[in-house]
Protein backbone atom coordinates (compact mmCIF):
# COMPACT_ATOMS: atom_id res chain seq x y z
CA UNK A 1 0.00 0.00 0.00
CA UNK A 2 1.70 3.64 -0.99
CA UNK A 3 1.36 6.27 2.12
CA UNK A 4 0.42 9.40 1.59
CA UNK A 5 2.44 11.13 -1.04
CA UNK A 6 4.43 14.74 -0.57
CA UNK A 7 5.90 15.64 -3.80
CA UNK A 8 6.14 19.24 -2.85
CA UNK A 9 7.94 20.09 -6.12
CA UNK A 10 4.63 19.20 -8.39
CA UNK A 11 2.21 20.45 -5.37
CA UNK A 12 3.72 23.62 -5.46
CA UNK A 13 3.50 24.10 -9.00
CA UNK A 14 -0.02 23.50 -9.36
CA UNK A 15 -1.57 25.23 -6.37
CA UNK A 16 0.61 28.60 -7.14
CA UNK A 17 -0.86 27.63 -10.47
CA UNK A 18 -4.48 27.09 -9.32
CA UNK A 19 -4.49 30.34 -7.52
CA UNK A 20 -3.05 32.30 -10.20
CA UNK A 21 -5.22 31.07 -12.58
CA UNK A 22 -8.70 31.08 -10.89
CA UNK A 23 -8.05 34.93 -9.23
CA UNK A 24 -6.71 36.17 -12.48
CA UNK A 25 -9.96 34.57 -14.80
CA UNK A 26 -12.44 36.44 -12.33
CA UNK A 27 -10.45 39.76 -13.48
CA UNK A 28 -9.46 40.32 -10.02
CA UNK A 29 -5.58 40.45 -9.21
CA UNK A 30 -5.70 40.08 -5.07
CA UNK A 31 -6.66 37.78 -2.20
CA UNK A 32 -7.86 38.29 0.96
CA UNK A 33 -6.95 35.67 3.70
CA UNK A 34 -7.44 35.50 7.64
CA UNK A 35 -4.05 34.78 8.71
CA UNK A 36 -4.39 32.91 12.35
CA UNK A 37 -1.04 32.19 12.91
CA UNK A 38 -1.35 28.47 12.13
CA UNK A 39 -0.09 26.41 9.47
CA UNK A 40 -2.62 25.70 7.18
CA UNK A 41 -3.28 30.14 7.04
CA UNK A 42 0.37 30.76 6.80
CA UNK A 43 0.96 28.24 3.75
CA UNK A 44 -2.05 29.46 2.31
CA UNK A 45 -0.65 32.93 2.23
CA UNK A 46 2.43 32.51 1.27
CA UNK A 47 1.48 30.64 -1.35
CA UNK A 48 -0.40 33.57 -2.76
CA UNK A 49 2.45 35.41 -2.65
CA UNK A 50 4.29 33.18 -4.67
CA UNK A 51 1.24 33.07 -6.99
CA UNK A 52 0.38 36.52 -7.43
CA UNK A 53 3.43 39.02 -5.65
CA UNK A 54 3.36 39.68 -2.10
CA UNK A 55 1.65 42.80 -2.39
CA UNK A 56 -1.27 41.18 -3.84
CA UNK A 57 -2.02 39.39 -0.58
CA UNK A 58 -3.90 40.76 2.23
CA UNK A 59 -3.35 39.14 5.26
CA UNK A 60 -5.97 39.94 8.16
CA UNK A 61 -5.50 39.08 11.50
CA UNK A 62 -8.37 38.77 13.96
CA UNK A 63 -7.48 37.60 17.70
CA UNK A 64 -9.76 37.55 20.30
CA UNK A 65 -9.18 38.45 23.81
CA UNK A 66 -8.39 34.54 24.68
CA UNK A 67 -6.40 33.99 21.54
CA UNK A 68 -2.78 32.42 22.45
CA UNK A 69 -0.12 35.38 22.53
CA UNK A 70 2.22 32.96 20.03
CA UNK A 71 -0.31 32.92 17.60
CA UNK A 72 -0.43 36.77 16.46
CA UNK A 73 2.99 36.72 17.47
CA UNK A 74 3.57 34.26 14.17
CA UNK A 75 1.15 35.90 12.33
CA UNK A 76 3.04 38.51 12.36
CA UNK A 77 5.95 36.66 11.43
CA UNK A 78 4.77 35.29 8.48
CA UNK A 79 3.63 38.66 7.23
CA UNK A 80 6.97 40.56 8.19
CA UNK A 81 9.11 37.41 5.94
CA UNK A 82 6.94 37.28 3.04
CA UNK A 83 6.18 41.03 2.70
CA UNK A 84 2.59 40.33 2.00
CA UNK A 85 -0.22 43.60 3.19
CA UNK A 86 -1.92 42.98 6.45
CA UNK A 87 -4.69 44.95 8.95
CA UNK A 88 -5.61 44.18 12.46
CA UNK A 89 -8.93 43.63 13.61
CA UNK A 90 -9.69 42.70 17.21
CA UNK A 91 -12.69 41.00 16.85
CA UNK A 92 -13.07 40.81 21.05
CA UNK A 93 -15.63 43.71 21.11
CA UNK A 94 -18.12 42.62 18.52
CA UNK A 95 -18.13 38.56 20.22
CA UNK A 96 -18.51 40.47 23.89
CA UNK A 97 -21.01 42.52 23.20
CA UNK A 98 -23.08 39.67 21.58
CA UNK A 99 -23.00 36.86 24.33
CA UNK A 100 -23.34 39.56 27.00
CA UNK A 101 -27.38 38.87 26.05
CA UNK A 102 -25.96 35.24 25.61
CA UNK A 103 -24.19 34.75 28.78
CA UNK A 104 -24.62 30.93 29.04
CA UNK A 105 -23.21 30.16 25.53
CA UNK A 106 -20.64 27.42 25.22
CA UNK A 107 -17.10 27.14 23.81
CA UNK A 108 -18.68 25.65 20.80
CA UNK A 109 -21.29 27.93 20.15
CA UNK A 110 -18.54 30.78 20.99
CA UNK A 111 -16.32 29.30 18.62
CA UNK A 112 -18.35 29.42 15.71
CA UNK A 113 -19.56 32.67 16.45
CA UNK A 114 -15.68 33.68 16.65
CA UNK A 115 -15.14 31.79 13.23
CA UNK A 116 -18.46 33.34 11.46
CA UNK A 117 -17.55 36.85 12.95
CA UNK A 118 -13.89 36.54 10.97
CA UNK A 119 -15.56 35.43 7.97
CA UNK A 120 -17.93 38.74 7.84
CA UNK A 121 -14.85 40.48 8.21
CA UNK A 122 -12.81 38.78 5.51
CA UNK A 123 -15.99 39.10 3.11
CA UNK A 124 -15.85 42.84 3.74
CA UNK A 125 -12.69 43.33 3.12
CA UNK A 126 -12.79 41.33 -0.07
CA UNK A 127 -14.92 43.89 -1.23
CA UNK A 128 -13.19 46.74 -0.20
CA UNK A 129 -9.86 45.56 -1.21
CA UNK A 130 -11.27 44.10 -4.88
CA UNK A 131 -9.70 40.77 -3.85
CA UNK A 132 -11.10 37.08 -3.44
CA UNK A 133 -11.32 35.48 0.19
CA UNK A 134 -8.49 32.82 -0.19
CA UNK A 135 -9.78 29.69 1.82
CA UNK A 136 -7.17 27.44 4.53
CA UNK A 137 -9.28 24.40 4.95
CA UNK A 138 -7.58 21.13 4.18
CA UNK A 139 -9.01 17.95 3.18
CA UNK A 140 -8.34 16.12 6.71
CA UNK A 141 -10.72 18.90 7.96
CA UNK A 142 -12.90 19.01 5.88
CA UNK A 143 -13.60 15.11 5.72
CA UNK A 144 -13.75 15.18 9.25
CA UNK A 145 -16.27 18.14 9.55
CA UNK A 146 -13.49 19.65 11.79
CA UNK A 147 -14.46 23.54 10.86
CA UNK A 148 -17.14 26.00 11.12
CA UNK A 149 -19.83 26.10 8.55
CA UNK A 150 -20.02 29.48 6.68
CA UNK A 151 -17.13 30.35 9.43
CA UNK A 152 -13.39 29.28 8.34
CA UNK A 153 -14.88 26.76 5.78
CA UNK A 154 -16.10 30.29 3.51
CA UNK A 155 -13.95 31.21 0.67
CA UNK A 156 -13.79 31.57 -3.13
CA UNK A 157 -10.96 29.68 -3.75
CA UNK A 158 -9.23 27.50 -1.60
CA UNK A 159 -5.50 26.23 -2.74
CA UNK A 160 -5.39 23.46 0.48
CA UNK A 161 -8.86 21.52 -0.09
CA UNK A 162 -7.07 18.53 -1.53
CA UNK A 163 -4.08 18.18 0.59
CA UNK A 164 -4.16 15.93 4.25
CA UNK A 165 -2.60 17.89 7.41
CA UNK A 166 0.32 15.55 6.81
CA UNK A 167 0.74 17.30 3.34
CA UNK A 168 0.06 20.46 4.26
CA UNK A 169 3.24 20.29 7.32
CA UNK A 170 5.29 18.59 4.31
CA UNK A 171 4.51 21.67 1.93
CA UNK A 172 4.28 24.09 4.35
CA UNK A 173 7.95 23.56 5.71
CA UNK A 174 8.99 22.64 2.01
CA UNK A 175 7.93 26.44 1.41
CA UNK A 176 9.71 28.35 4.32
CA UNK A 177 7.05 28.39 6.69
CA UNK A 178 9.06 28.88 10.21
CA UNK A 179 9.58 25.60 11.85
CA UNK A 180 7.95 26.88 15.28
CA UNK A 181 4.90 26.88 13.01
CA UNK A 182 4.72 23.60 11.43
CA UNK A 183 5.96 22.14 14.54
CA UNK A 184 3.20 23.49 17.15
CA UNK A 185 0.25 21.43 17.81
CA UNK A 186 -2.64 22.33 15.38
CA UNK A 187 -5.38 24.02 17.53
CA UNK A 188 -8.46 26.13 16.59
CA UNK A 189 -7.20 28.51 19.17
CA UNK A 190 -11.39 28.90 19.85
CA UNK A 191 -10.66 28.75 23.38
CA UNK A 192 -7.81 28.43 26.19
CA UNK A 193 -6.11 25.08 26.15
CA UNK A 194 -7.99 23.85 22.90
CA UNK A 195 -5.99 21.47 20.59
CA UNK A 196 -7.20 19.92 17.49
CA UNK A 197 -5.89 16.32 18.61
CA UNK A 198 -6.86 16.83 21.90
CA UNK A 199 -10.61 17.50 20.62
CA UNK A 200 -10.64 14.42 17.89
CA UNK A 201 -9.50 11.87 19.76
CA UNK A 202 -6.53 10.66 17.11
CA UNK A 203 -3.81 12.24 15.50
CA UNK A 204 -3.72 13.89 12.48
CA UNK A 205 -0.85 11.25 11.49
CA UNK A 206 -3.20 8.79 12.17
CA UNK A 207 -6.47 9.76 10.56
CA UNK A 208 -4.82 10.89 7.59
CA UNK A 209 -3.02 7.08 6.98
CA UNK A 210 -6.35 6.04 7.44
CA UNK A 211 -8.37 8.64 5.33
CA UNK A 212 -6.17 8.24 2.64
CA UNK A 213 -6.87 4.85 2.66
CA UNK A 214 -10.61 5.21 2.99
CA UNK A 215 -11.75 8.03 0.83
CA UNK A 216 -8.48 8.17 -1.94
CA UNK A 217 -7.61 4.79 -2.80
CA UNK A 218 -11.12 3.00 -1.75
CA UNK A 219 -10.08 0.33 0.50
CA UNK A 220 -12.99 -1.51 2.43
CA UNK A 221 -13.28 -1.92 5.87
CA UNK A 222 -11.81 -5.99 5.98
CA UNK A 223 -8.55 -4.18 3.97
CA UNK A 224 -8.47 -1.21 6.52
CA UNK A 225 -8.36 -3.48 9.33
CA UNK A 226 -6.16 -5.86 7.74
CA UNK A 227 -3.91 -2.94 7.11
CA UNK A 228 -3.73 -2.56 10.91
CA UNK A 229 -6.69 0.18 11.81
CA UNK A 230 -8.72 -0.47 14.79
CA UNK A 231 -12.50 -1.19 13.69
CA UNK A 232 -13.66 1.25 16.49
CA UNK A 233 -11.16 3.97 14.55
CA UNK A 234 -12.41 3.32 11.35
CA UNK A 235 -16.14 3.56 12.29
CA UNK A 236 -15.56 6.85 14.12
CA UNK A 237 -14.00 8.16 10.98
CA UNK A 238 -16.57 6.88 8.64
CA UNK A 239 -19.56 8.49 11.13
CA UNK A 240 -17.96 11.74 11.34
CA UNK A 241 -17.39 11.67 7.41
CA UNK A 242 -21.28 10.72 7.10
CA UNK A 243 -22.66 13.33 9.42
CA UNK A 244 -20.57 16.68 8.01
CA UNK A 245 -21.68 15.76 4.39
CA UNK A 246 -24.11 18.85 4.62
CA UNK A 247 -21.00 21.15 5.57
CA UNK A 248 -19.52 19.95 2.34
CA UNK A 249 -22.64 21.15 0.10
CA UNK A 250 -24.71 24.17 -1.14
CA UNK A 251 -28.17 24.35 1.11
CA UNK A 252 -31.28 21.60 0.47
CA UNK A 253 -32.88 22.98 -2.19
CA UNK A 254 -37.29 21.77 -2.62
CA UNK A 255 -37.61 21.18 -5.97
CA UNK A 256 -40.46 22.13 -8.22
CA UNK A 257 -40.11 23.70 -11.12
CA UNK A 258 -38.26 21.61 -14.27
CA UNK A 259 -35.07 23.38 -13.78
CA UNK A 260 -33.55 23.14 -10.15
CA UNK A 261 -30.28 25.25 -9.20
CA UNK A 262 -27.83 22.78 -9.18
CA UNK A 263 -29.41 19.60 -9.89
CA UNK A 264 -30.74 19.95 -13.33
CA UNK A 265 -29.69 24.09 -13.82
CA UNK A 266 -25.76 22.69 -14.12
CA UNK A 267 -23.17 25.22 -14.56
CA UNK A 268 -19.68 25.29 -13.59
CA UNK A 269 -18.70 27.80 -11.48
CA UNK A 270 -16.08 29.60 -14.02
CA UNK A 271 -18.83 29.59 -16.55
CA UNK A 272 -17.56 32.34 -19.17
CA UNK A 273 -14.53 32.70 -17.42
CA UNK B 1 8.48 14.77 -47.09
CA UNK B 2 8.63 16.33 -43.85
CA UNK B 3 5.89 18.16 -41.84
CA UNK B 4 6.22 20.57 -39.33
CA UNK B 5 3.39 20.32 -36.68
CA UNK B 6 2.56 22.60 -34.44
CA UNK B 7 0.06 22.18 -31.14
CA UNK B 8 -1.37 24.99 -29.32
CA UNK B 9 -1.56 24.12 -25.78
CA UNK B 10 -3.71 26.81 -24.48
CA UNK B 11 -6.40 27.70 -21.79
CA UNK B 12 -9.67 28.00 -23.39
CA UNK B 13 -12.24 30.64 -21.59
CA UNK B 14 -14.90 28.31 -20.55
CA UNK B 15 -18.15 29.13 -22.31
CA UNK B 16 -17.03 31.88 -24.48
CA UNK B 17 -17.19 30.98 -28.51
CA UNK B 18 -15.78 34.48 -30.06
CA UNK B 19 -12.94 34.68 -27.10
CA UNK B 20 -11.67 31.37 -28.01
CA UNK B 21 -12.20 31.92 -31.61
CA UNK B 22 -9.64 34.72 -31.01
CA UNK B 23 -7.26 32.50 -30.04
CA UNK B 24 -7.59 29.99 -32.76
CA UNK B 25 -7.04 32.37 -35.19
CA UNK B 26 -4.05 33.89 -33.18
CA UNK B 27 -2.67 30.82 -33.13
CA UNK B 28 -3.06 29.56 -37.02
CA UNK B 29 -1.22 32.78 -38.00
CA UNK B 30 1.25 31.67 -35.64
CA UNK B 31 1.37 28.62 -37.33
CA UNK B 32 1.88 30.25 -40.73
CA UNK B 33 4.12 32.47 -39.41
CA UNK B 34 6.54 29.84 -38.04
CA UNK B 35 5.62 27.77 -41.31
CA UNK B 36 3.47 25.14 -39.44
CA UNK B 37 2.14 22.37 -42.39
CA UNK B 38 -0.28 21.39 -39.80
CA UNK B 39 -2.06 22.76 -36.12
CA UNK B 40 -3.48 20.55 -33.69
CA UNK B 41 -5.50 22.13 -30.87
CA UNK B 42 -6.66 20.64 -28.17
CA UNK B 43 -9.92 18.85 -27.21
CA UNK B 44 -13.18 21.24 -26.70
CA UNK B 45 -10.70 24.48 -27.34
CA UNK B 46 -13.22 25.82 -29.01
CA UNK B 47 -15.61 26.16 -25.83
CA UNK B 48 -13.93 24.94 -22.71
CA UNK B 49 -14.11 21.53 -20.97
CA UNK B 50 -16.71 21.79 -18.29
CA UNK B 51 -19.62 23.23 -20.05
CA UNK B 52 -22.32 21.19 -18.55
CA UNK B 53 -25.46 22.81 -19.61
CA UNK B 54 -23.89 25.34 -21.37
CA UNK B 55 -23.11 22.82 -24.25
CA UNK B 56 -26.49 23.39 -26.53
CA UNK B 57 -25.63 27.06 -26.29
CA UNK B 58 -21.70 26.92 -27.76
CA UNK B 59 -22.95 23.73 -30.54
CA UNK B 60 -22.01 24.26 -33.54
CA UNK B 61 -23.54 22.63 -37.22
CA UNK B 62 -21.63 22.87 -40.26
CA UNK B 63 -23.73 25.94 -41.21
CA UNK B 64 -22.53 28.22 -38.43
CA UNK B 65 -20.34 30.82 -39.30
CA UNK B 66 -17.91 30.20 -37.10
CA UNK B 67 -17.43 26.66 -39.34
CA UNK B 68 -17.61 28.97 -41.82
CA UNK B 69 -14.64 31.11 -40.61
CA UNK B 70 -12.60 28.09 -39.63
CA UNK B 71 -12.75 26.84 -43.13
CA UNK B 72 -11.62 29.60 -44.49
CA UNK B 73 -8.62 29.83 -41.82
CA UNK B 74 -7.78 26.30 -43.08
CA UNK B 75 -6.72 27.84 -45.77
CA UNK B 76 -3.75 29.05 -45.11
CA UNK B 77 -2.87 26.11 -42.51
CA UNK B 78 -4.85 22.68 -42.13
CA UNK B 79 -5.53 22.52 -38.27
CA UNK B 80 -7.90 20.14 -36.37
CA UNK B 81 -10.49 21.80 -34.14
CA UNK B 82 -12.39 20.74 -31.11
CA UNK B 83 -15.68 21.43 -30.29
CA UNK B 84 -19.27 20.95 -29.66
CA UNK B 85 -20.81 19.62 -33.29
CA UNK B 86 -24.15 20.02 -33.22
CA UNK B 87 -26.04 17.12 -35.53
CA UNK B 88 -29.29 18.05 -37.93
CA UNK B 89 -30.81 15.65 -35.51
CA UNK B 90 -29.98 17.67 -32.72
CA UNK B 91 -27.76 15.14 -30.90
CA UNK B 92 -24.24 17.42 -29.59
CA UNK B 93 -21.22 15.30 -29.87
CA UNK B 94 -17.87 15.91 -28.37
CA UNK B 95 -16.28 16.46 -32.15
CA UNK B 96 -12.40 17.11 -33.52
CA UNK B 97 -12.73 17.97 -36.99
CA UNK B 98 -9.99 18.71 -39.72
CA UNK B 99 -9.95 21.21 -41.25
CA UNK B 100 -7.56 21.53 -45.08
CA UNK B 101 -7.71 23.74 -47.66
CA UNK B 102 -10.99 26.07 -46.85
CA UNK B 103 -12.61 22.22 -46.32
CA UNK B 104 -13.86 20.20 -43.96
CA UNK B 105 -11.87 17.00 -44.73
CA UNK B 106 -13.27 14.54 -41.64
CA UNK B 107 -15.18 14.42 -38.38
CA UNK B 108 -14.17 12.29 -36.03
CA UNK B 109 -17.06 12.20 -33.19
CA UNK B 110 -15.51 11.22 -29.87
CA UNK B 111 -16.94 7.70 -28.90
CA UNK B 112 -15.73 7.16 -25.50
CA UNK B 113 -17.36 9.72 -23.48
CA UNK B 114 -16.26 9.44 -19.80
CA UNK B 115 -18.97 8.78 -16.94
CA UNK B 116 -17.12 8.01 -13.99
CA UNK B 117 -15.06 9.86 -11.15
CA UNK B 118 -14.87 13.65 -12.14
CA UNK B 119 -16.09 13.40 -15.58
CA UNK B 120 -19.86 13.57 -17.00
CA UNK B 121 -19.73 13.43 -20.65
CA UNK B 122 -22.41 11.40 -21.27
CA UNK B 123 -24.94 13.18 -19.70
CA UNK B 124 -24.23 15.75 -21.90
CA UNK B 125 -23.16 14.00 -24.99
CA UNK B 126 -24.25 11.93 -27.77
CA UNK B 127 -22.11 9.23 -28.44
CA UNK B 128 -19.76 8.59 -31.90
CA UNK B 129 -20.36 5.63 -33.44
CA UNK B 130 -17.10 5.31 -35.50
CA UNK B 131 -13.70 5.22 -35.76
CA UNK B 132 -11.78 5.84 -39.28
CA UNK B 133 -8.51 6.74 -40.83
CA UNK B 134 -8.96 9.37 -43.53
CA UNK B 135 -6.91 11.03 -46.00
CA UNK B 136 -4.96 14.39 -45.99
CA UNK B 137 -2.85 15.99 -47.89
CA UNK B 138 -0.06 14.37 -46.20
CA UNK B 139 -1.10 11.10 -46.42
CA UNK B 140 -3.86 9.08 -44.30
CA UNK B 141 -4.13 10.15 -40.62
CA UNK B 142 -6.57 9.50 -37.93
CA UNK B 143 -7.91 11.54 -34.99
CA UNK B 144 -9.04 9.83 -31.40
CA UNK B 145 -10.07 12.18 -28.58
CA UNK B 146 -8.72 11.71 -25.46
CA UNK B 147 -10.49 8.81 -23.80
CA UNK B 148 -10.80 7.31 -27.00
CA UNK B 149 -7.51 6.39 -26.86
CA UNK B 150 -8.01 4.86 -23.67
CA UNK B 151 -9.85 1.94 -25.52
CA UNK B 152 -7.06 0.06 -27.66
CA UNK B 153 -9.58 -0.95 -29.71
CA UNK B 154 -9.96 2.56 -31.34
CA UNK B 155 -6.28 2.74 -32.23
CA UNK B 156 -6.07 -0.82 -33.22
CA UNK B 157 -8.48 -0.09 -36.00
CA UNK B 158 -7.42 3.31 -36.97
CA UNK B 159 -3.91 1.71 -37.63
CA UNK B 160 -5.41 -1.31 -39.58
CA UNK B 161 -7.38 1.41 -41.68
CA UNK B 162 -4.14 2.70 -42.51
CA UNK B 163 -3.18 5.75 -40.14
CA UNK B 164 0.19 7.25 -40.49
CA UNK B 165 -0.07 9.63 -37.83
CA UNK B 166 -2.39 9.84 -34.74
CA UNK B 167 -3.55 13.58 -34.02
CA UNK B 168 -5.18 13.24 -30.56
CA UNK B 169 -6.78 16.50 -29.35
CA UNK B 170 -6.95 15.92 -25.48
CA UNK B 171 -8.79 17.52 -22.49
CA UNK B 172 -6.62 15.29 -19.69
CA UNK B 173 -7.21 16.87 -16.10
CA UNK B 174 -4.17 16.27 -13.81
CA UNK B 175 -4.70 13.96 -11.13
CA UNK B 176 -2.87 11.72 -8.63
CA UNK B 177 0.31 13.34 -6.60
CA UNK B 178 2.89 10.57 -6.55
CA UNK B 179 6.03 11.05 -4.64
CA UNK B 180 9.80 11.40 -7.12
CA UNK B 181 7.47 12.14 -10.51
CA UNK B 182 7.87 15.67 -11.82
CA UNK B 183 4.29 15.59 -13.58
CA UNK B 184 1.05 13.91 -11.96
CA UNK B 185 0.56 10.53 -12.30
CA UNK B 186 -2.04 10.91 -14.67
CA UNK B 187 0.41 12.91 -17.32
CA UNK B 188 2.42 9.78 -16.50
CA UNK B 189 0.02 6.96 -17.58
CA UNK B 190 -0.85 9.73 -21.26
CA UNK B 191 2.86 9.55 -21.75
CA UNK B 192 3.33 5.73 -21.68
CA UNK B 193 0.46 5.23 -23.49
CA UNK B 194 1.40 7.54 -26.72
CA UNK B 195 4.88 5.76 -26.35
CA UNK B 196 3.58 2.30 -26.65
CA UNK B 197 1.00 2.81 -28.69
CA UNK B 198 3.55 4.78 -31.41
CA UNK B 199 6.02 2.20 -30.74
CA UNK B 200 3.18 -0.98 -31.02
CA UNK B 201 1.87 0.59 -34.33
CA UNK B 202 4.50 1.88 -35.66
CA UNK B 203 2.99 5.29 -36.50
CA UNK B 204 3.22 9.07 -35.41
CA UNK B 205 1.21 10.08 -32.27
CA UNK B 206 0.93 13.55 -31.84
CA UNK B 207 -1.12 14.42 -28.54
CA UNK B 208 -2.89 17.88 -28.01
CA UNK B 209 -3.25 18.71 -24.39
CA UNK B 210 -4.72 22.11 -23.01
CA UNK B 211 -3.60 23.68 -19.95
CA UNK B 212 -5.35 26.04 -17.28
CA UNK B 213 -7.84 25.61 -14.42
CA UNK B 214 -11.54 25.45 -14.60
CA UNK B 215 -13.61 24.48 -11.12
CA UNK B 216 -10.36 23.65 -9.26
CA UNK B 217 -9.36 21.16 -11.95
CA UNK B 218 -6.18 21.90 -13.67
CA UNK B 219 -5.30 20.26 -17.09
CA UNK B 220 -1.75 19.04 -17.18
CA UNK B 221 -0.31 20.39 -20.77
CA UNK B 222 2.49 18.24 -21.79
CA UNK B 223 1.97 17.91 -25.09
CA UNK B 224 3.83 15.58 -26.81
CA UNK B 225 5.03 13.97 -30.61
CA UNK B 226 6.02 10.55 -30.38
CA UNK B 227 7.83 9.04 -33.41
CA UNK B 228 7.23 5.40 -34.61
CA UNK B 229 9.96 4.53 -32.93
CA UNK B 230 8.76 5.55 -29.56
CA UNK B 231 11.50 8.30 -29.66
CA UNK B 232 9.61 11.58 -28.34
CA UNK B 233 10.43 14.62 -30.88
CA UNK B 234 9.10 17.21 -28.77
CA UNK B 235 7.36 18.12 -25.76
CA UNK B 236 6.02 20.85 -24.24
CA UNK B 237 5.56 22.37 -20.65
CA UNK B 238 3.47 20.67 -17.95
CA UNK B 239 1.06 22.79 -16.32
CA UNK B 240 1.10 25.66 -18.80
CA UNK B 241 0.93 27.39 -22.43
CA UNK B 242 2.90 26.69 -25.23
CA UNK B 243 2.97 26.71 -29.18
CA UNK B 244 5.24 23.28 -29.80
CA UNK B 245 6.74 23.30 -33.16
CA UNK B 246 8.89 20.33 -34.81
CA UNK B 247 9.32 18.77 -37.94
CA UNK B 248 8.52 15.22 -38.74
CA UNK B 249 8.82 13.08 -41.27
CA UNK B 250 6.00 10.36 -42.63
CA UNK B 251 9.62 8.09 -44.03
CA UNK B 252 10.20 6.77 -40.63
CA UNK B 253 6.51 4.89 -40.44
CA UNK B 254 8.09 3.08 -43.16
CA UNK B 255 11.81 2.56 -42.05
CA UNK B 256 9.79 1.25 -39.01
CA UNK B 257 7.55 -1.25 -40.84
CA UNK B 258 9.92 -2.10 -42.90
CA UNK B 259 11.85 -3.32 -39.58
CA UNK B 260 8.81 -4.53 -37.50
CA UNK B 261 5.87 -5.66 -39.88
CA UNK B 262 4.01 -6.30 -37.23
CA UNK B 263 0.35 -4.63 -38.93
CA UNK B 264 1.33 -6.64 -41.96
CA UNK B 265 1.25 -9.82 -39.64
CA UNK B 266 -2.02 -8.55 -38.06
CA UNK B 267 -4.83 -11.53 -38.61
CA UNK B 268 -8.19 -9.45 -38.70
CA UNK B 269 -9.82 -12.75 -39.56
CA UNK B 270 -8.43 -14.37 -36.13
CA UNK B 271 -9.85 -10.86 -34.63
CA UNK B 272 -13.10 -10.74 -35.50
CA UNK B 273 -13.73 -13.73 -35.47
CA UNK B 274 -12.79 -13.97 -31.29
CA UNK B 275 -14.64 -11.10 -31.26
CA UNK B 276 -17.91 -12.29 -32.34
CA UNK B 277 -17.42 -15.36 -30.33
CA UNK B 278 -16.75 -12.79 -27.16
CA UNK B 279 -19.71 -11.16 -27.67
CA UNK B 280 -21.89 -13.98 -27.58
CA UNK B 281 -20.57 -15.20 -24.60
CA UNK B 282 -23.39 -14.38 -21.60
CA UNK B 283 -19.93 -13.56 -18.76
CA UNK B 284 -18.03 -11.44 -21.37
CA UNK B 285 -21.34 -9.01 -22.00
CA UNK B 286 -21.79 -8.13 -18.65
CA UNK B 287 -18.73 -6.41 -18.32
CA UNK B 288 -19.80 -3.94 -21.05
CA UNK B 289 -21.43 -1.11 -20.00
CA UNK B 290 -25.27 -0.54 -20.93
CA UNK B 291 -25.52 -3.65 -23.36
CA UNK B 292 -27.96 -6.20 -22.01
CA UNK B 293 -26.51 -9.65 -22.93
CA UNK B 294 -30.05 -10.49 -24.56
CA UNK B 295 -30.41 -6.98 -26.31
CA UNK B 296 -26.97 -7.34 -27.66
CA UNK B 297 -27.86 -10.56 -28.95
CA UNK B 298 -31.06 -9.80 -30.92
CA UNK B 299 -29.89 -6.41 -32.30
CA UNK B 300 -26.13 -7.44 -32.94
CA UNK B 301 -26.30 -10.50 -34.56
CA UNK B 302 -23.77 -10.71 -37.65
CA UNK B 303 -25.09 -10.55 -40.76
CA UNK B 304 -22.91 -13.35 -41.99
CA UNK B 305 -21.80 -15.91 -40.60
CA UNK B 306 -18.03 -15.93 -39.50
CA UNK B 307 -15.74 -17.53 -41.77
CA UNK B 308 -14.49 -21.07 -40.84
CA UNK B 309 -10.94 -20.55 -39.90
Amino acid sequence: MVELPTNTTLLREILTGFIRNEVQKTGLTKVVVGLSGGVDSALSAMLAAEALGAKNVLAVLMPYKSSHADSLAHAETIVSMSGIESMFVDITPQIDVYFERFADADARRRGNKMARERMTILYDQSARWNGLVLGTSNKTELLLGYGTLYGDMASAINPLGDLYKTQVWALAEAIGVPEVIVKKEPSADLWVGQTDEGELGFTYREVDRLLYRMVDQRCTKPELIAAGFRERFIDDVAQRIMFSQFKRRLPVIAKVSQRTIDRDFRYSRDWGK
Amino acid sequence: MSIRVAIAQFNPKLGDLPANLGQYEERIRQGVKERADLLLFPELSLTGYFLRDTVPSVALTTKSAEIKNLKHLSRELPFVAGLVEESPDHRFFNSAIYFEAGEIRHVHRKVYLPTYGMFDEQRYFARGDRVRAFDSKFGRLTMLICEDLWHPSTIYLAALDGALAVLCPSASPLRGIVDGQIQDDNARYWEMINRAYAETYSLFLIYGNRCGFEDGVGFWGGSEIVDPFGQRLAKARYYDEEFLLTDISLESVRRKRTMSPLLRDEDIDLTINELVRIRERPAALKIVQGFKGTKVRALRKPKTKPRKL
